[in-house]
């Protein structure tokens, strides 16, 4: 209840804060918002099962697909629909759309580890350009998503990115929430015990498999609300919008952040989105020539060196972000001055039975 | 001269108690000297640190007046040291000719390195008949075999065995302890024996150390250990 | 069948390709149990570095050998500058370095020699050879052919017939073990990246001039299809390697014939999926969970 409540409040404090932006920011800060709730998906699920996904920019676009083609099939079945119908049957869609497929995804991850599900994940961002070309999924042209203009109420008063970074922010918590509810409890306690030790966890009556399926749908669904997200500020999902690139900056965003952290996700979403588009500018003041290659690049060669100066920095490299998560069930002994073991099964199997 | 000794060596793992807290032993030039003691005694974290697979909290290993103490695994090898480590260490993946060749590749070159090999085979003639077969095929006593054959082969100053007899048939277990104390009669090899079977091990040693909770309680020639009951019961269990 | 047969003759020659690129993987994976997700980004570096001195020399031989030695070179310089030094107790730091430095190689290419695509000349023909009729393979594809083939024999010879691939072996599948035989094993896992790094730089350098040119994404797709094929061959496997590697080759090159091209990377994705899922011990491999 309180991780609603506080949800709420960071929401009303994003929404009041766009009437401080400008328009291009504002529509930036919906950007940042689509990419938040992906990369929260994301951070949970590297921080809390240890497995690493390169491919959660698949899962955004497939709930920027699911949400395309259920708002527009809901506007052209009933034109007198009202913009709340399309855009909920539109969320209804993307989330449907990505939890299937990171169900799919969890259904090899209950089976694979480390390199073999992010090799998998990696094949999937490489295939997406085929499958929007093979699949009825438009093409490189991608389909087109409805537009929603400011309600007449609000029109006097906010302009249409402003309406569109709150439709974004509203669309990003909700699709956070539960997953910062997830992380908090005791699921969120199952996955960090088949992270410490699968097989302990097994003997405590946790199901590693289920765990790590359920992980995997539970960090797809906020990452397909991202991708509707970005389907309500750009009007359009188009495979080229989601490649291996983007794929990896939503890595970035999580490791910088710190692996596990949902603040440090929204942190590290704000950084992907604006930190590219500050180099970019300041690139535009440099001769033509370097410009031009400066472009974009700087920013992914920043991103880069910062990954390796985390992983190289961090004494236990960034397994050793996740010993940092605060422990949200307090053992007895909080006293104890460095409280770094790992979850101890003990106090699992206490937990498992009180459900 | 190949004298190991070590002073003052204490080792743990992570931030618990030390496992060995201080230990000084001497083991002459030639001798062999037989490491007893119960289960959790600390004789695998000793030979494990005496090869620097087990990092020291303090303290100095030196092999025959030269300070080891700073130096890796494969430089302590290279300077004469030989661990036999508990269970199976054979490679299961290699045969066991490549086993045999693998252990003389840094003492032997060329024609040397065969010679070596074929001296292996004629110590351990049950390994001559298999020398093509995988690791993983051998039976228990073979691969104890072919661990201390390729050990040997590559001539080191000091030997350490952790348990050789663990698991095996009493035969087996004679026919090594065989091996193992005339090799170090012919070649003065030191042999520093970790064993929990006292009886075999005291009868190819010439002294005894006793081990508990990592110190050393007696240190004894072996016959003399061998023969107080009061010892025997208090750290040995017989 | 005449289509059948050109199709079968140009996937072998992209087979043998990928089968390098395959076994690139498989020699790091024995020496480091890591799969390199940097391997095409340190591929395509070397690949320039080939450009380079083949647009100032003139010879595309020259441009070859000094590939090959950036390659061998950067293997080396990332283990032990980075991949060393990362903690090995789970696959996930050394994953994440990778992309790391993925990036920074990527981005520093582009900015080096520009985003767009430059075109590679191959050293021989490309036009196949015409055999009753049938057009099959080019004096290129022999060429590539005949390289892959040369290549991958002199590793074999190396890993099974000299004391070098002895401790490559000892090292890798038993460290503690073979330190204590005297092998430096920081060492052969330090020689493992380079004859890794070194063999993909070939399987890209045969492989760009067949496409649509240089770029520094030019290797991408080439190691995600190396990678479903040394999972398909067993990643501990060199010879499931050179089989998946044909059969994937062949596979990829028929979807591109009879359906289209844009389908072959969804086939071999669903080649990936079906092995993973159903036979996670790949085909060549005895058993055993694929759990790193």
């Amino acid at each position: 209840m309180r991780t609603t409540l506080r949800a709420a409040l960071i929401a009303l404090v994003a929404i009041a804060a766009t009437f401080g932006l400008d328009p291009f920011r504002n529509y930036q800060l919906a950007t940042a918002a689509g990419v938040f709730a992906a990369v929260a998906g994301l951070t949970v699920l590297v921080g809390l099962t240890g497995q690493l996904s390169l491919g959660h920019a698949v899962l955004m676009a497939a709930g920027g697909y699911g949400y395309a083609a259920a708002a527009t099939a809901v506007e052209d079945a009933a034109p007198g629909a009202g913009p709340a119908v399309v855009l909920v049957a539109g969320l209804g869609g993307a989330a449907a759309a990505s939890g299937a497929l990171g169900l799919l995804l969890g259904l090899a991850a209950a089976r694979l580890r480390g390199p073999y599900l992010a090799g998998l994940t990696l094949a999937l961002v490489i295939a997406l350009p085929s499958a929007a070309n093979v699949l009825p999924l438009g093409g490189d042209q991608g389909l087109p998503a409805p537009f929603f203009p400011v309600p007449e109420a609000l029109s006097a008063l906010i302009a249409v990115e402003q309406w569109h970074a709150w439709l974004a922010i509203a669309i990003a918590a909700v699709a956070v929430t539960p997953l910062a509810v997830i992380r908090g409890g005791r699921a969120g306690l199952r996955m960090r015990a088949v992270l410490d030790d699968e097989t302990a966890a097994g003997l405590s009556g946790v199901d590693p498999a289920l765990v790590k399926t359920g992980a995997f749908a539970a960090s797809a669904i906020p990452a397909g609300l991202g991708g509707a997200v970005l389907a309500v500020a750009t009007q359009q999902v188009t495979p080229g919008g989601y490649g291996l690139g983007f794929s990896l900056l939503l890595v970035v965003a999580a490791v910088v952040g710190g692996l596990g952290s949902i603040g440090g996700a929204a942190i590290g979403a704000v950084l992907v989105v604006v930190l590219p588009w500050l180099i970019d500018t300041a690139a535009e003041a440099v001769p033509a020539e370097l410009g031009r290659r400066l472009d974009g690049n700087l920013a992914v060669l920043l991103f880069g060196a910062v990954v390796i100066a985390v992983v190289l920095a961090r004494p236990d490299g960034v397994a050793g972000l996740l010993n940092r998560l605060p422990r949200r069930r307090p053992s007895t002994d909080d006293t104890a001055p460095s409280n770094h073991a790992p979850l101890s099964t003990t106090a699992l199997s206490k937990s498992t039975k009180l459900l | 001269m190949s004298t190991l000794a070590f002073c003052d060596l204490t080792v743990g793992y992570g931030d618990g108690a030390p496992v060995l807290d201080g230990l000084s032993l001497e083991v002459p030039d030639g001798a062999v000297v037989a490491l007893l003691g119960a289960n959790g005694a600390g004789k695998t974290t000793l030979l494990r640190a005496v090869c620097g697979l087990v990092p020291a909290r303090g303290g100095r290993v030196l092999l025959g007046g030269q300070d080891l103490t700073g130096l890796s695994t494969e430089d302590r090898v290279r300077r004469g040291l030989a661990l036999v480590p508990e269970g199976r260490s054979v490679v299961a993946e290699l045969t066991v000719e490549e086993n045999l060749r693998l252990g003389a590749l840094w003492r032997h070159r060329g024609p040397a390195r065969t010679r070596a090999v074929a001296a292996a085979y004629e110590l351990f003639e049950p390994l001559a008949r298999r020398r093509a077969s995988a690791g993983h095929t051998l039976s228990g006593g073979e691969r104890q075999m072919l661990a201390l054959a390729r050990a040997l082969v590559a001539d080191p100053a000091v030997l350490l065995l952790d348990e050789p007899s663990l698991g095996l048939a009493p035969i087996v277990v004679a026919h090594l302890l065989g091996v193992l104390r005339d090799t170090a009669e012919r070649t003065g090899l030191t042999v520093l024996l970790a064993e929990q079977n006292v009886t075999g091990a005291l009868s190819v040693a010439d002294r005894g150390v006793v081990l508990s909770l990592g110190e050393a309680v007696a240190d004894r020639p072996a016959a003399e250990l061998a023969a107080d009951p009061a010892l025997r019961h208090a750290y040995l269990g017989f | 069948m005449d289509r059948f047969v050109f199709l079968l003759s140009t996937g072998l020659a992209r087979g043998a390709v990928l089968a390098l690129f395959a076994l690139s993987l498989v020699i790091v994976w024995r020496a480091a149990r890591a799969v390199n997700f940097a391997q095409a980004a340190m591929a395509a570096v070397a690949v320039y570095a080939a450009f380079a001195v083949t647009a100032a020399s003139g010879s595309y031989w020259l441009g070859l050998a000094c590939g090959l030695a950036t390659g061998a070179l950067l293997g080396a310089a990332v283990e032990r500058g980075l991949m060393r030094r990362l903690p090995h107790r789970t696959p996930l730091p050394g994953m994440i370095g990778a992309i790391g430095l993925v990036m920074v190689l990527q981005a520093g290419l582009a900015i080096a020699f520009g985003p767009e695509h430059r075109p590679m000349r191959a050293p021989f023909s490309e036009r196949p050879f015409v055999i009753g009729g049938v057009p099959v393979l080019s004096p290129y594809d022999l060429f590539v052919l005949a390289t892959a083939a040369a290549v991958m024999g002199a590793l074999a010879l190396l890993f099974t017939k000299t004391s070098l691939g002895l401790r490559l072996r000892a090292a890798a599948f038993a460290p503690e073990t073979s330190r204590l035989l005297g092998v430096r094993v920081p060492r052969m896992v330090t020689v493992g990246w380079t004859l890794s790094v070194a063999t993909a730089a070939l399987a890209a350098l045969l492989s760009v001039p067949t496409e649509l040119g240089l770029s520094p994404h030019a290797a991408d797709l080439l190691f995600v299809d190396a990678f479903a094929v040394a999972v398909v061959g067993g990643l501990d496997s060199p010879l499931g390697a050179l089989a998946a590697g044909i059969g994937v080759g062949m596979l990829s090159g028929l979807v591109t014939g009879y359906v289209s091209a844009s389908a072959a990377p969804l086939a071999v994705l669903a080649l990936l999926t079906v092995v993973l899922l159903l036979r996670p011990g790949g085909l060549f491999a005895a058993g055993e969970a694929r759990k790193a």
